[in-house]
């Protein structure tokens, strides 16, 4: 039987009613319905009804959004479980929830204009939307029964794949897919080039039969740029070793050498995280990783899974660590920005709005965030059109793990040969089939829909908690990993290499619904599961254990000593490959770069010297100012940690670091931070790298954070990574990386790369179009602070203080917040070439000096200064303490001339701090040696008055506090 | 009593996650507390028996899908609607914190419920509170500036039990506007609640709900004030003061060791 559970709010006045359905497809008797529907319904402030819509409002039409078929129904699973207990019964395949809003428009609009609302409130590719009009509704006022349940037509569950076919087969096969023998299509992307092709032929020629199509998606899986980085990999021009060998490890062991006795790094490149010493008890963690191609399909779904799915690696590291931070990073384009874009040629499928990609992104940071219990502290936002159609998702956890656990180093882990092969949480759909080989290559219209998925975070808190604080304690398991791209064909051999061999039964694995096929279930991506190898003595308490905590884990196989990953299906051996070739057979490819330069001559220049107006205005810029509207939804006080917050002071600006408090009982803390500075891609990308690692670092030094205990991760984020220009330019970077990584004694402990964030579509007109990001790498940084009582503030505290600017300012604005301002005023594209350039030797010995003058508590503010320079720095320090500033300008140190490079050059290196009047004497001897200049006082009056020659600027903090939370307030 | 450190059940499991911190708030004011496993209680309900204070904490018990702390309330009063009646009815104390208090007015031993912020958006901030109410969580505390972060914290009440309520003293604490709004310029009430209520009690003050979170302000560097105040103290030779919502777990404590 089939009914519907209608759930509305009560005595809801204004706004469209929002109506809860579920609908239950059931075999219970009549009264229990009822008993359902008040279990479900809170009296006080909701009203329910059975096979009708409640009567709370006259309407016109119904509009029901509802989830596709297999698509994650979180409220739907939910309703489910409270069915089961109340009636206590047992999990039950002919009990089915599934959930859905109805919006109900009272108006009597033409049914054109309630279609398009219906179509601002879904997204086609998860979800349905269906349109009732009351002319059309049944007398009973009941909505239609139909449920959405998966069907899956039969098909053949293994085939063969013959490879002994010309090149332009092999060519399409890696490029489209296996031709599917029921349906006479392609299956999707294998993201295997002819090269890759032709060795998985010798391969098999040597073994004399045609691989299956399991052995060749789980290839594709192993291989792809995903998973292998074959650009960071591979030989490229005369660095033999590739680039992340060479430079990002290279960075690392020399530095790590370098510190001797004092390297703090314990794991690095090796698990899902890097980790590194907090204490003598603890380690800390912490992974970045980027969700980019998913959040452009349903930016809600791709950022919700991102941040669950790093939660995951923080879950996997070791034998398990605690999340206790969640960061995030946003790049996308100007929300105002209108214009559309296809991904097909015959225009029927757009793209979303950098707004609507905005909202969805940051809600789903939100609810992974917010509903693991987790805090989210640490974030940014920065917008440029060429992020319109590939936004950037960064998500990133931080995870506490104890050194020892029962007397074994928490960071090794070993699968041994017997174990059984485990997998915990949620079950397996056709969700997330060919997410890694999708993300590896540029967007078009033949991108899988499959690869979009929702996440379940309680499901992966239920299991998080029964494994990180109970199953771990009692050394219930030898290895453990996350489920993430590649589902189970990646998991399971990557754990087969700490052992040398695994076989599973592919038929045990749970499944969301029955007709999957081995190989769709091998490469699953569906969220919030782990695997784990357990000692067969052991499986029995630990199943237990997991039943107790309404967490589903399933024996799928053995570790072995085979060296082979062998898979079988109702006692049939469908994959049988050497872990050898699985891993390392991919060939070698050698890259080649061509060197390209960039110049562009500078904007006109302002006349006159006054410059409040033009201060003010790029106050406002949405690159500069505040961005409290997300700070404020994300919860980072959960866990009890907070110590320096997303948003301080009085004028709630937000902060470059971050500090927390892992260990409630101890006085250490752990700061983050982050860099990023993609503008500058446009002129020079070793420099666009130097400036975000300098930035990075000078952020957590800022605030109190010690370069001896502070290590960086990379994301790089590239474009047409094929292309010879772009491939110099990330060699570039890299290398930059290395050289200041080495200079500053921050090694890389984690990183990850996304190289194809290139839109390939259709403008309004049909014209083909490509829109690719700027070269864009995010370094992220991690450092312990022994007493966390010592952390300093941005913002200016108390009139009287002494203002001063630690380094030098040059004559370095090109690609500057305010060159790319002028020149978008003007139209052209003159956004100048002198990028700013990081001097290593300078810089090192202020971070050094700054370090001294926090540790002895000098300091009242101490504010890095980044995008749009020394002038918007000051309103910022201003407007967080909501107090004025009397400042001189007119000898700043460094190579500088020009009235708005003193205001705006984006010269790195370069610290805004105050100190009391009692303490100048002691700060100044301590930054004696370096670039200190006494700019001006902290006024009591709230003017900020800047004087060069003359005065050049004069506003008021009141003010600045408008412009600066304008944004914010007009996306709230 | 004496002698003898009270102990404190604090309930978990199905999403719940603040319930480290509140046992570590408990723990430093004074007390014993466990962490409880909701399978582990419906399994061995007499367990209940040994405690003298239960302990809602914060989360997203089943991920507010079906309405905040609806699934999670349910579940319990469909297994332990008898203990916990005992419970009450024992000179016992219980709190609900956020997600906790959402709970227990599901549950139906507190007046009123709570539904999404005016705002329309999950909100993090500190606010001032006024305490109103007579109860043992509350002795002697007449303000207190705490964090609150929630999607649904409006209170709602209908208007007469609202009348009998405010006669009872049920009427915990209210948003007013103290040293935060003033500092930060916010207003008092955060997400629209009825009559500014933001936690109320019953069982003569025995049972507290609330929506801030007291366990996340112990100590002195969670509060937005904390880098001001540090400045102001040094320059007064002051000592740093601890954070101000361990007072109420130390009532709690209080109210056995008395």
């Amino acid at each position: 039987m089939i009914s519907r559970v209608y759930v509305a709010q009560k005595g809801k006045v204004s706004g469209t009613e929002i109506i809860t359905s579920y609908l239950i497809e059931h075999e219970l008797p009549g009264d229990s319905l009822f008993k359902i529907a008040r279990s479900l319904t809170n009296p006080i402030i909701e009203i329910f009804s059975i096979n009708a819509i409640p009567k709370v409002k006259s309407f016109n039409y119904v509009i029901e959004i509802g989830l596709k078929p297999g698509v994650t129904d979180n409220v739907g699973h939910t309703a489910k479980e409270t069915i089961l207990d109340l009636l206590h019964l047992e999990d039950s395949p002919n009990l089915n929830v599934y959930s859905s809003k109805l919006f109900l428009i009272s108006s009597s609009m033409k049914i054109d204009r309630v279609k398009k609302i219906a179509s601002s409130l879904y997204n086609p590719l998860i979800e349905t939307s269906n349109i009732t009009s009351i002319k059309g509704f049944p007398k009973n006022r009941n909505l239609f029964l139909d449920v959405p349940e998966v069907v899956l037509r039969k098909s053949t569950p293994v085939m063969g794949v013959p490879l002994s076919v010309p090149d332009e087969e092999l060519t399409r096969i890696g490029k489209e897919g296996i031709m599917d023998i029921d349906t006479r299509t392609r299956r999707g992307p294998l993201a295997l080039d002819l090269e890759s092709m032709k060795t998985i032929q010798e391969y098999f020629i040597k073994l004399e039969r045609d691989p299956s199509d399991i052995e060749l998606e789980s290839l594709a899986q192993t291989w792809s740029e995903h998973c292998k980085h074959t650009i960071f990999a591979n030989p490229i021009d005369d660095i033999k070793d590739g680039l992340y060998k060479t430079y990002i490890k290279g960075a690392t062991n020399l530095i790590r050498r370098e510190k001797g006795n004092d390297d703090f790094c314990v794991s690095v490149f090796s698990d899902n995280a890097g980790g590194i010493i907090f204490d003598d008890e603890f380690l800390i963690t912490h992974k970045v990783e980027t969700h980019n191609s998913p959040s452009a399909l349903d930016p809600y779904g791709g950022a919700m899974t991102g941040i669950v799915g790093v939660n995951r690696d923080t879950i996997g590291f070791g034998l398990g660590a605690k999340p206790v931070a969640n960061t995030y990073g946003f790049c996308f384009g100007e929300p105002k920005d209108e214009k559309k874009f296809f991904a097909d040629k015959n225009l029927t499928q757009p793209t979303m709005l950098p707004k609507r990609i905005m909202d969805g992104a940051i809600k789903g940071i939100n609810v992974g965030g917010n509903c693991s219990g987790i805090p989210t502290l640490s974030g940014f936002l920065k917008f440029d059109n060429r992020y319109r159609a590939k936004p950037l998702v960064f998500a990133g956890t931080v995870g506490l793990i104890p050194r020892k656990i029962n007397d074994r180093l928490s960071h090794e882990k070993e699968a041994l040969a017997g174990d059984y092969v485990v997998v915990v949480g949620g079950r397996v759909g056709a969700d997330g089939i060919h997410g890694a080989t999708f993300s590896s290559v540029a967007m078009d219209s033949n991108s899988p829909a499959t690869a979009v998925q929702i996440g379940d975070p309680i499901t992966q808190k239920k299991f998080s908690d029964a494994i990180i604080k109970e199953a771990r304690a009692m050394n219930l398991y030898n290895s453990i990993t996350d489920n993430g791209a590649g589902g189970l064909s990646c998991s399971v051999a990557e754990m087969a290499k700490e052992c040398n061999g695994a076989k599973v039964f592919l038929e045990k694995v749970p499944l969301k619904y029955p007709g999957l096929r081995p190989w769709e279930i091998w490469i699953s991506e569906s969220q919030e599961r782990m695997t784990l190898a357990i000692p067969k003595k052991k499986w029995e308490v630990f199943k237990a254990l997991m039943e107790r905590r309404g967490v589903e884990a399933t024996m799928i196989g053995e570790f072995t000593d085979s060296g082979r990953c062998v898979v079988s299906y109702e006692n049939r051996i469908i994959m049988d490959l050497e872990l050898e070739f699985l891993h390392n057979g991919l060939p070698k490819k050698n890259l080649t770069t061509t060197p390209s330069i960039h110049k562009y001559s500078n904007p006109k220049l302002p006349i006159g010297s006054a410059r409040t107006k033009i201060l003010e205005d790029l106050f406002s810029n949405n690159n500069v100012s505040g961005f409290s509207f997300i700070s404020e939804q994300y919860d980072h006080e959960v866990q009890a940690s907070s110590v320096l917050k997303p948003l301080s002071g009085r004028g709630r600006i937000n902060t470059d670091a971050q500090v927390f408090k892992p260990v409630l009982s101890s006085p250490q803390g752990v700061i983050l931070s982050s860099g990023l500075t993609p503008s500058y891609s446009d002129i020079n990308t070793y420099h666009m790298a130097a400036c975000s690692l300098d930035t990075a670092v000078r952020n957590a030094i800022c605030a109190g954070g010690k370069l001896t205990h502070l290590a960086i991760l990379d994301n790089f984020c590239w474009c047409s990574s094929y292309d010879k220009k772009r491939l110099a330019e990330l060699v570039d970077a890299v290398r930059a990386c290395y050289d200041y990584a080495v200079g500053y004694g921050t090694p890389f402990i984690s990183g990850k790369d996304s190289m194809f964030n290139d839109f390939q579509g259709y403008n309004e007109k049909g014209k083909p179009i490509k829109i690719s990001i700027p070269p864009t790498l995010l370094i992220s940084t991690i450092g312990v602070i022994k007493n966390i009582y010592k952390i300093v503030s941005p913002e200016f505290k108390n009139s009287g203080d002494i203002i001063y600017l630690l380094g030098e300012t040059h004559e370095e604005l090109g690609a500057s917040v305010y060159y790319k301002f002028l020149a978008a005023k003007e139209k052209s594209s003159r956004i100048g070439s002198t990028v700013p350039k990081v001097d290593l030797k300078k810089n090192l010995k202020t971070y050094l000096a700054l370090e001294h003058a926090i540790e002895q508590e000098l300091l009242a503010s101490s504010l890095s200064v980044t995008s749009g320079g020394l002038g918007i720095a000051l309103a910022k320090a201003s407007v967080g303490g909501m107090v004025g500033c009397d400042i001189s300008i007119k000898d700043l140190p460094g190579r500088i001339k020009s009235l708005d490079a003193k205001l705006f050059s984006e010269s790195q290196g370069r610290i805004l701090v105050s100190v009391a009047p009692e303490n100048t004497k002691k700060f100044e001897k301590i930054m004696r040696g370096t670039s200190c200049a006494r700019l001006g006082m902290v006024s009591k009056n709230g003017k900020m008055i800047i004087i060069d020659t003359k005065k050049v600027v004069d506003t008021d903090v009141k003010k600045l506090y408008t412009i600066y939370h304008s944004f914010s307030e007009s996306m709230k | 009593m004496k002698n003898k450190k009270p102990k404190i059940i604090i309930m978990s499991g199905y999403g719940l996650n603040c319930e480290e911190e509140t046992k570590f708030a408990f723990e430093r004011a004074g007390g014993v507390a466990d962490i409880v496993h909701i399978n582990d209680l419906v399994a061995s309900p007499g367990l209940l028996n040994d405690y003298q204070i239960m302990a809602f904490p914060g989360g997203f018990s089943y991920g507010d899908d079906t309405g905040s702390g609806k699934a999670y309330a349910n579940k319990f009063k469909n297994h332990l609607a008898k203990e916990l009646e005992e419970f009450l009815t024992r000179d016992t104390l219980t709190i609900g914190i956020c997600n906790g208090f959402q709970i227990i007015t599901n549950l139906g031993i507190l007046p009123g419920a709570l539904t999404y912020n005016s705002g329309g958006k999950y909100l993090d901030r500190w606010v001032d509170l006024k305490v109103e109410g007579n109860s043992p969580w509350l002795k002697g505390v007449k303000q207190l500036s705490i964090p609150i972060a929630h999607g649904e914290g409006r209170y709602v009440i209908s208007p007469k039990e609202y009348k009998s309520m405010k006669k009872k003293g049920q009427v915990a604490f209210t948003y007013a506007k103290g040293d935060i709004c003033k500092f930060q310029n916010l207003g008092a009430n955060p997400n629209g609640s009825q009559h500014d209520i933001a936690g109320v009690n019953a069982y003569n003050g025995r049972v507290l709900g609330l929506m801030p979170h007291p366990e996340r302000a112990t100590f002195a560097h969670q509060s937005p004030l904390w880098q001001i105040r540090k400045n102001q103290n040094k320059k007064e030779g002051k000592l740093e003061e601890g954070g101000v919502g361990i007072i109420i777990f130390r009532n709690a404590i209080n109210y056995f060791n008395k």
